[in-house]
């Protein structure tokens, strides 16, 4: 897998970015990749002034709601320290998308500084921290879900799927389409609903075929669909961000 | 002739998605074009070489594409190929008409072509009491049926052994059912044999035109493209004006990228290379061949430079053998003539916004059409600024015909009101809070609106009791 920024030297204090999502429906998984930080010595900043990074807006048609969302994200990160983001969908808006949304903007220089100390949470843990991870859990079977964003704009899933695999009680079950999207799209799945819902009844069928008893993915807007749909089939089968994962089976 | 088509989009969507056995055909047939696409391109680093040279091609060709025009004009022309020029299809179908009657045709053959889907020809050849037969095999078991391709390289891939044989049966006099493949060739190859002798006039598609040498390039499997360019006396070949490229040496990596894309193969069965009709002393071959040209819209789109991106593609499928939402629908849902990826950010260009606009919405940004694109048109980039245009009332000379058919009050005023909820903090942590205390309830509220559309098939979400800027103050972590 090739690696998508230069790695930054181990800092001392990164910029944490929880989402929007994880702020409001996950927050448990923002606190466990601060946590899983902290724990290797990083000192975290969460600017209390961040919300979202606008890709709402921006993917369904709205550049200038967009853009005043993203101004106040400008704002909230202003010091060179890396920016850590929990999630392929929300990191690859702010390193591959902010340059193109203020490219004619006079933020153009800030937009661009902000992009190049972006990395998604888990190359940050694998590459700059070179985490190792001892499992205290029970053997247990999970499956994998890729964000489309995290496996093809951040490219970062093998340094996920590395740290599960660091686990030694967990048997990390693949899924057989684990390149397809399950349908999300933020608003592509209510707009689109019944062609969303098609995607995701494959992706669950999918994910039950495996017989894992969990979900695992680096992505809460997936998480929250595939969820969504397991519970509305009653299936149980549980979802579970990365970061919450990875501290609860290394916690001693 | 430019009849306007009225697409229900919401109709079309649902009974495709309802149409379980076109679900399974579509997935068995994408499965194996995808896996044949990886077998040849299985070293992705070479692979990323040559499409980035597939890219450098169509980019220098779409920058000089009204200098490569006329030179390739000029070159057909001292080669004795005649060139003409459309604007719109129904231009271009009155200059097919026109040398059809100077030759008294009433017998047309057909190769397979997407621009003479685009100008309707078979149609409107009927219309004037012309017949034209679709050689193609795929092309013909659909003409056979009365109906138009589901994809841009394989017309017929909606359609499994099974059904094709029941159509031969029925449709084809004194034909015994039979789902022998070889068979079922041999059927339709005794068909073709007897009509390329009756043909009049063959029509053809471009693949690519070079303007250094005036050769049309023709990319086919199974022999009928060049039966149809050689066997009949008159030859007219239809283009888009994008196909042109400079030098006779762009045509190998974008060959190979075609072909690798389209059907994992390294080369296909036949490559025509057409640079004059039949010269003095030769045996075979057409005595006339003429290149139609045809705009429909692309000289607008060629205006933009992001839009302009549109036009490097070179037709491979690629993006709709790897769509989740093609693979779920098929080419007919959509309505129009190009399905998939490329149908979704083209269509909606050539036939406006408020006709085609939905198309640029059936998306959810996966990305895997761009990850295959061999001549990396960025799809997903292109499909936002439509959407970006569809909300445009301004009149932009650069906008995209059609532009700002979707405006309305209600999600202009929901996109401010987000807006300035997350552009200000202390509004944003306010609808945490009210969120939070909500949460529990929002599972039990009725189904309206968008929460209708995501409750047909998902639970919906949980707000949680404290967001995580709550409890990242609660835990002291810092704040600057
Ligand atoms: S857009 Fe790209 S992948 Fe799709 S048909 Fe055109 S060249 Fe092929």
């Amino acid at each position: 897998m090739e690696c998508t920024a230069t790695m930054p030297d181990r800092p001392e204090k990164v910029y944490f970015f929880g989402t929007c999502l994880i702020d409001l429906c996950f927050p448990r998984a923002g606190m466990a990749g601060m946590e899983l930080l902290q724990r290797e010595g990083i000192q975290v900043i969460y600017p209390q002034q961040q919300s979202c990074c606008g890709q709402p807006a921006y993917n369904s048609g709205f550049p200038d709601e967009a853009r005043q969302v993203a101004r106040q994200q400008l704002k909230a990160f202003p010091q060179d320290y890396p920016v850590i983001v929990p999630s392929g969908s929300c990191g690859g808006m702010l390193k591959h998308h902010y340059p193109k949304l203020f490219a004619d903007q006079p933020e153009a220089a800030e937009a661009q500084h902000l992009a190049s100390r972006v990395f998604e949470l888990t190359e940050f843990l694998v590459n700059v921290l070179g985490v190792e991870l001892e499992d205290r859990g029970q053997p247990i079977k999970v499956t994998w879900h890729s964000s489309c964003s995290a496996l093809r704009e951040m490219r970062v899933i093998e340094y996920s799927k590395s740290l599960v695999r660091q686990l030694k009680n967990v048997e990390v079950i693949e899924l057989q389409r684990e390149r397809e999207c399950c349908g999300f799209g933020g608003s592509f799945s209510v707009k689109q609903a019944d062609l969303s819902s098609a995607m995701v009844a494959d992706k669950v069928a999918d994910i039950e075929q495996t017989g894992a008893s969990l979900l695992l993915s680096g992505d809460c807007g997936c998480l929250m669909h595939i969820g969504g749909a397991l519970e509305h089939r009653k299936i149980a089968i549980p979802v579970k961000h990365i970061a919450e994962f990875i501290l609860e089976r290394t916690r001693g | 002739m430019a009849e306007t088509v009225v697409v229900d989009f919401p109709k079309n969507f649902t009974r495709a998605l309802n149409d379980g056995q076109l679900r399974r055909n579509l997935r068995a047939a994408m499965d194996t074009l995808g896996m044949r696409r990886r077998t040849l391109f299985s070293d992705p680093v070479a692979f990323e070489q040559l499409r980035a040279r597939g890219d450098a091609i169509r980019q220098r060709a779409l920058r000089q594409l009204p200098e490569l025009l006329e030179r390739l004009e000029t070159k057909c022309t001292a080669n004795g190929i005649q060139v003409h020029w459309a604007e719109t299809p129904a231009q271009a179908n009155g200059i097919c008409l026109e040398i059809l009657r100077r030759h008294k045709a009433t017998r047309v053959i057909k190769g397979k072509s997407m621009v003479s889907e685009e100008m309707h020809l078979n149609h409107f050849l009927e219309e004037h009491g012309v017949e034209a037969l679709e050689t193609d095999l795929g092309e013909y078991i659909i003409q056979l049926d009365h109906e138009t391709p589901s994809h841009i390289i394989v017309p017929a891939i909606h359609k499994n052994r099974d059904q094709i044989a029941r159509l031969f049966h029925e449709k084809i006099p004194d034909t015994p059912y039979t789902e022998v493949v070889e068979e079922l060739n041999a059927i339709a190859r005794k068909v073709l044999r007897e009509k390329f002798f009756a043909g009049e006039v063959g029509v053809s598609g471009v693949n690519f035109a070079v303007a250094e040498t005036g050769t049309l390039c023709l990319v086919e499997n199974e022999g009928n493209g060049r039966m149809c360019t050689t066997a009949p006396p008159v030859h007219i070949a239809v283009m888009g004006l994008e196909k042109v490229v400079e030098r006779l040496e762009d045509v190998p990596p974008l060959l190979r990228l075609l072909t690798g894309s389209a059907t994992g193969q390294l080369i296909t069965t036949y490559f025509n290379m057409i640079t004059s009709p039949r010269k003095q002393g030769e045996k075979d071959g057409p005595k006339e061949v003429h290149l139609i040209l045809l705009d429909n819209g692309r000289s607008k789109i060629w205006a933009d430079p992001e839009l302009r991106q549109t036009l490097k593609c070179i037709r491979c499928g690629a993006c709709m053998n790897h769509c989740p939402v093609y693979t779920r629908l098929g080419g007919h849902a959509y309505g129009y003539v190009y399905p998939g990826p490329i149908g979704s950010i083209l269509t909606p260009q050539l036939e406006g916004l408020d006709h085609a606009g939905a198309m640029a919405t059936a998306s959810s940004f996966c990305g895997a059409c761009e990850e295959v694109c061999p001549v990396k048109i960025p799809i997903v980039d292109i499909l936002r600024r439509l959407r970006v245009e569809s909300y445009n009332k301004q009149d932009a000379s650069n906008a995209v015909k059609g532009h700002g058919y979707k405006t309305n009050a209600t999600e202009s005023l929901t996109w401010k009101a987000w807006a300035l909820s997350n552009a200000v903090p202390w509004i944003n942590a306010v609808n945490a809070k009210l969120l939070g205390l909500l949460g529990p309830l929002l599972p039990r509220l009725p189904a309206w609106g968008i929460v209708k559309g995501w409750r047909q098939s998902r639970a919906l979400p949980r707000f949680a009791g404290k967001s995580l800027h709550a409890l990242a103050k609660e835990s002291r972590i810092r704040d600057e």
